[in-house]
C-alpha cells in the first residue's frame, strides 16, 4: 500500500520534474522478455526509465543497482526493493561469487531487466566503456531481446552532489532491438552496443 | 452590442460570453473536424491540406485550453486562477530552460527561479502589492541571480547563461504574472468583473494570432525577416492587429471602457503581443528549432506550450502597466 503510494507520488514528481516522455522510436513498447541497456549519468536515471516504461510493463522489468548504495540507508532499502523491485549487484568482486548471478536469476524466471553497462555514472557527453556483463548475459540469454535506450538531459535535473532537483524536460529514446551476431568477439559487441546507444542521441 | 452588452447584469453579461465563446470554438472545431474528414483523389494535396489543418488543430487546442482556464479561474476565485496561471508559468518556464541549456553551475540559480521568485511573484499579485510585484525582478531578483551563480564558482559564459536565465524569467514569470494580476486591480465603477479583464485581454490577443496565422497561410506574402520568420510580414501584422482592435472596440461592453479607448488599449496588446511572438522566434532560430515543441521530433519531450503563450507574455505586461497609468491606479 504504501509502496503503491510512493510510486504514484514519484510518479506526479517525475513527470512535473521532467515531462517523463518515453520515445519508442526503433520498438514498440511490448511484453516479452527483454534486456534494456541505457547510458547512465544520474541516480534519477533509474526513475527516469522507470516511469518512462508503461505501467504494465513495470512490474515485470526490474533495474539493476548497486548493493553498497542502496541498501545503506532502511529508507534506500525499503525505496528499491518494494517501490522500484531492483535486482541488486555488489560492485565488489569477490573470488567465490560471481557477479552476474543475481541477473541471471532474474532472467531465468523470466523478468526483463534494466541494465547501465557503464557501471557507475559518468561525467562526460559520451558513455564510458561498457563492462563485459552485456556481453555475458547475451550469450548465456539469446532468447532475451537486447533495446538500447538514450536517458536525455536528467543529469542537468539532479547534477551530482546537489539536493535539489529542478524542472527540466527529460526524455528516453528506445532504439531498435540489437543481436550478439554468430563468433562476435567481446570487444567488438560491447563498442558496438556502446555506438548504437550513442546514436539514439541525434534521433 | 456596446448598449446591449453594458445594460446586462453583470450575471447576464458572464453568461452571454460563454454561449458566444464555447459557441465559437464548437464551430471552429466542428468546421476543422469536418474538413478533416473531407477525402482527396490527389494524395499531395490531401497532405497539404492535413498539414494545414494541423497547425489550425493546435491553435483551437490552445484557445479551448486558454478558455476553460480562464473558466475555472472565474468559477472558483482569484486564488485558483492565480494557481493555474503560475502553473502556466512553470511548465513555459521548463520548456524554455530545456532548450537554452545552462551549466552546473547554474543548478542553485535554476532552483531559485522555480522554487522562490516563481512563488513570490504570485505571491505578490495575490496580496496586491502592485509597485512591488512590478519591480520585484527586473530590480531584485536581476541582481539575486547573478549573485547565486557567481558563487556557483563557473566564470565560463557567465553573461550568456545569466541573459538566457534572466529572459527566460522575464518572458515566463513577469510576463505571464501580469495576466492574472489583471484580477486584482481595482478599476474605478468596474467591480467584480475584473475577470472580464482577463478575458478581453486573452481573447483580443488570441484573436489577433489567429488572424494573423490564417492570413499568413492565404496571402503567402513575402517576409521581412526570413532567416527569423518565414511567415512574418508588415500587411499581415497590421491586419491582424486592426481587426482584433475592432474586435476588441465590439467588445468594449464588457471592459470599463468605451469603444475608441477599448480599441486602443487592443491595439496596444496586440502590437505588443505580435512583436514579443517574432522576437521569440529569432530566440528559437537562434536555438536552431522550429518551435518550442517540435512535433514529434521532440529530444526533451517539450510540448510547445511556450508557442501558444508566448504572445500574451509580452502583451500582458504592456496593457497592465497602460491601463494602470490610465486610471492612475
Amino acid at each position: 500500500m504504501m509502496a503503491k503510494l510512493m510510486a504514484l507520488l514519484l510518479l506526479g514528481l517525475v513527470r512535473v520534474l521532467t515531462g517523463a516522455q518515453a520515445r519508442w522510436l526503433g520498438c514498440p513498447p511490448k511484453a516479452e522478455q527483454r534486456i534494456y541497456f541505457a547510458n547512465h549519468q544520474s541516480h534519477a536515471d533509474l526513475v527516469m526509465i522507470w516511469a518512462a516504461l508503461p505501467q504494465e510493463l513495470r512490474h515485470s522489468t526490474r533495474a539493476i543497482a548497486a548493493r553498497d548504495y542502496w541498501t545503506k540507508t532502511p529508507f534506500r532499502r525499503w525505496l528499491t526493493s518494494r517501490v522500484f523491485n531492483v535486482v541488486y549487484v555488489s560492485r565488489e568482486r569477490t573470488a567465490d561469487e560471481d557477479p552476474l548471478e543475481p541477473l541471471v536469476e532474474a532472467l531465468e524466471r523470466g523478468d526483463s531487466i534494466i541494465l547501465f553497462p557503464e557501471g557507475t555514472r559518468g561525467h562526460a557527453g559520451d558513455p564510458q566503456a561498457f563492462k563485459a556483463g552485456l556481453y555475458n548475459l547475451a550469450c548465456k540469454f539469446p532468447q532475451v531481446v537486447l533495446v538500447p535506450a538514450w536517458i536525455n538531459n536528467v543529469q542537468n535535473v539532479l547534477p551530482k552532489g546537489e539536493r535539489v532537483p529542478v524542472p527540466i524536460l527529460c526524455s528516453v529514446t528506445f532504439g531498435a532491438p540489437m543481436q550478439l551476431e554468430a563468433g562476435e568477439e567481446r570487444r567488438a559487441f560491447l563498442e558496438r552496443a556502446r555506438q548504437t546507444v550513442m546514436a539514439l542521441r541525434e534521433l | 452590442m456596446y448598449f446591449y452588452l453594458k445594460n446586462l447584469a453583470p450575471t447576464q453579461q458572464i453568461g452571454a460570453l460563454f454561449v458566444l465563446v464555447f459557441g465559437l470554438l464548437l464551430l471552429a472545431s466542428v468546421t476543422s473536424f469536418a474538413f478533416s474528414i473531407h477525402e482527396f483523389q490527389d494524395e499531395a494535396r490531401a497532405r497539404r491540406r492535413r498539414a494545414r489543418l494541423e497547425s489550425i488543430n493546435g491553435i483551437l487546442r490552445s484557445s479551448w485550453l486558454m478558455v476553460v482556464v480562464f473558466w475555472l479561474g472565474w468559477m472558483m476565485g482569484n486564488r485558483v486562477a492565480l494557481t493555474l496561471f503560475g502553473l502556466v508559468s512553470f511548465f513555459a518556464l521548463r520548456e524554455f530552460l530545456t532548450l537554452s541549456p545552462t551549466r552546473r553551475g547554474d543548478h542553485r540559480s535554476l532552483v531559485l527561479c522555480f522554487f522562490v521568485v516563481l512563488p513570490m511573484q504570485y505571491w505578490l499579485v495575490y496580496a496586491g502589492h502592485f509597485d512591488m510585484f512590478a519591480v520585484f525582478i527586473p530590480v531584485f531578483v536581476f541582481l539575486a541571480l547573478p549573485v547565486v551563480s557567481a558563487l556557483g564558482n563557473t566564470p565560463q559564459h557567465f553573461l550568456e547563461r545569466n541573459a538566457k536565465l534572466q529572459w527566460g524569467i522575464m518572458v515566463c514569470i513577469y510576463g505571464m504574472s501580469h495576466v492574472p494580476a489583471l484580477l486584482l486591480l481595482r478599476f474605478p465603477g468596474y467591480d467584480h468583473r475584473n475577470a472580464f479583464m482577463v478575458f478581453f485581454l486573452v481573447l483580443v490577443v488570441q484573436v489577433c494570432m489567429v488572424t494573423q496565422h490564417l492570413l499568413g497561410r492565404w496571402l503567402k506574402l513575402r517576409p521581412v525577416a526570413p532567416a527569423i520568420s518565414g511567415s512574418f510580414n508588415w500587411p499581415c501584422c497590421w491586419m491582424g492587429v486592426l481587426g482584433a482592435s475592432v474586435f476588441g472596440a465590439a467588445l468594449a461592453g464588457i471592459t470599463p471602457w468605451v469603444p475608441g479607448t477599448a480599441f486602443a488599449f487592443s491595439f496596444i496588446a496586440c502590437l505588443a503581443g505580435s512583436l514579443g511572438h517574432f522576437v521569440m522566434k529569432a530566440l528559437k532560430r537562434d536555438r536552431g528549432i522550429p518551435s518550442w515543441g517540435t512535433q514529434g521530433r521532440a529530444v526533451t519531450g517539450a510540448g510547445g506550450l511556450l508557442d501558444r503563450v508566448d504572445a500574451l507574455c509580452f502583451a500582458a505586461p504592456v496593457f497592465f502597466h497602460s491601463a494602470r497609468w490610465y486610471f492612475d491606479l
